[in-house]
C-alpha cells in the first residue's frame, strides 16, 4: 500500500496533472467569483458584505482540513518513519498557511461592518490566530535546525500538538458564546444556508481545493528535486 | 449595473478589499512556489550536464530520475 506513494511513481502523475489542474482551477475560480459577485443574492441583514464569506469560508475550511491531514500524516512519521509522509507534510503547510491567513485577513475586514471592529478576541478568532501559530512553527521548524532529523520529530510534535485546536476551532462556536454565528453548513444536520448562496460557495470552496493541490504538487515536486539534486552529488 | 457590482451597496470597498487580498495570496504563494520549482530544476539540470558519462548512465536507469528527466531540457541531451 505505502509503495503506492513511491515518490518515483508520484512524479509522474505530478508531471501530468500539474497543468491539468491548473486549468481547471482557472475554470473552477472564473465560475465561483462569478457566481459570488455577480448572480449571489444580497444577504436581508448583511446586504452585500455576505459576499466576503465566498471567500473567507472556503479559506477557513482548507486551512483547517490542510493542517488536520498534516497531524495525521505527523502519526504516520513518527510510528512508520515513512519519509514519504514528510514530504507530502512539508508540501502541504504553506498553502495551509496562507489560507490560513487569507481567513483571518478576510475575517477581519468582515468583522469591520458586522460587527464594528476590525478584531475581537472571539473564541472562534483567537483559535485560528493559533493555528496560524501552528503552521508558522510547523514551517520554520525546517528552516532552524541543520539537523533533518530534529526538524522531523519537531514539526511532528508541532503538528500533533496543534491537533487539539482543530476540535476547538470547530466547536468555539457552540462551546462559548462568541460573535461568530453556529456554522450554516452542516454535514450531519440540516444546512440553514438558501441554495442561490451555497452554490457560489461550493464552487468557490472546489476552486480553493484545487489551488491547494496545485500549490501541493508544486512544492511536492520541489522537494523531490531537492532530494535527487543531493542524490547526483553522491552518485 | 457596473456602479452597483462596483459599490455592493456601501460595501464594496470591504468585498473588493478581501476579494483582491485573496487573489494577491494565491498569485504570490504561486509565483513564489514556481520560482523555487524551477530553481531547483535549473540546479539537476546544471548538475546532470557535469556529470560523467557513466554515472549518467547510472542516473538513467533509476525510473525517479527519468521522471525528473522527462520534465527538463536536459531529456533531449
Amino acid at each position: 500500500m505505502l509503495n503506492y506513494f513511491n515518490p518515483s511513481n508520484t512524479l509522474k502523475v505530478i508531471n501530468k496533472l500539474q497543468k491539468f489542474i491548473f486549468a481547471l482551477f482557472i475554470a473552477v475560480l472564473i465560475l465561483g467569483l462569478f457566481e459570488a459577485l455577480v448572480l449571489s443574492p444580497e444577504d436581508y441583514k448583511q446586504s452585500d458584505s455576505v459576499r466576503i464569506m465566498y471567500v473567507h469560508v472556503p479559506a477557513a475550511w482548507i486551512s483547517l482540513g490542510i493542517f488536520s491531514v498534516i497531524s495525521i500524516l505527523s502519526f504516520g512519521i513518527l510510528i512508520f518513519k515513512n519519509k514519504n509522509f514528510i514530504l507530502i507534510s512539508k508540501s502541504l503547510a504553506p498553502s495551509g498557511f496562507v489560507f490560513n491567513i487569507i481567513a483571518l485577513v478576510t475575517g477581519s475586514i468582515w468583522g469591520k461592518p458586522t460587527w464594528g471592529t476590525w478584531w475581537a478576541w472571539d473564541a472562534r478568532i483567537t483559535s485560528m490566530l493559533l493555528l496560524a501559530v501552528f503552521y508558522l512553527m510547523f514551517i520554520m521548524s525546517w528552516k532552524i535546525f541543520e539537523d533533518e532529523k530534529k526538524s522531523i520529530k519537531l514539526s511532528s510534535y508541532i503538528a500533533i500538538f496543534g491537533l487539539i485546536n482543530v476540535p476547538i476551532i470547530k466547536f468555539s462556536v457552540d462551546w462559548w458564546s462568541t460573535l461568530h454565528q453556529p456554522s450554516s453548513v452542516n454535514v450531519f444536520k440540516e444546512t440553514t444556508i438558501h441554495s442561490t448562496m451555497l452554490m457560489p460557495l461550493g464552487i468557490m470552496t472546489a476552486a480553493f481545493a484545487l489551488f491547494s493541490i496545485l500549490i501541493f504538487l508544486m512544492k511536492y515536486h520541489t522537494e523531490l528535486l531537492k532530494i535527487k539534486n543531493k542524490g547526483l552529488d553522491r552518485l | 449595473m457596473m456602479n452597483e457590482i462596483l459599490n455592493m451597496n456601501g460595501y464594496g470597498l470591504y468585498v473588493w478589499s478581501s476579494f483582491m487580498f485573496t487573489l494577491l495570496s494565491f498569485g504570490t504563494l504561486y509565483f513564489v512556489t514556481k520560482i523555487q520549482l524551477n530553481k531547483e530544476l535549473s540546479n539537476f539540470e546544471a548538475k546532470f550536464k557535469n556529470l560523467d558519462i557513466d554515472k549518467v548512465e547510472i542516473a538513467k536507469k533509476q525510473e525517479i530520475y527519468r521522471g525528473i528527466l522527462s520534465s527538463t531540457s536536459t531529456s533531449k541531451i
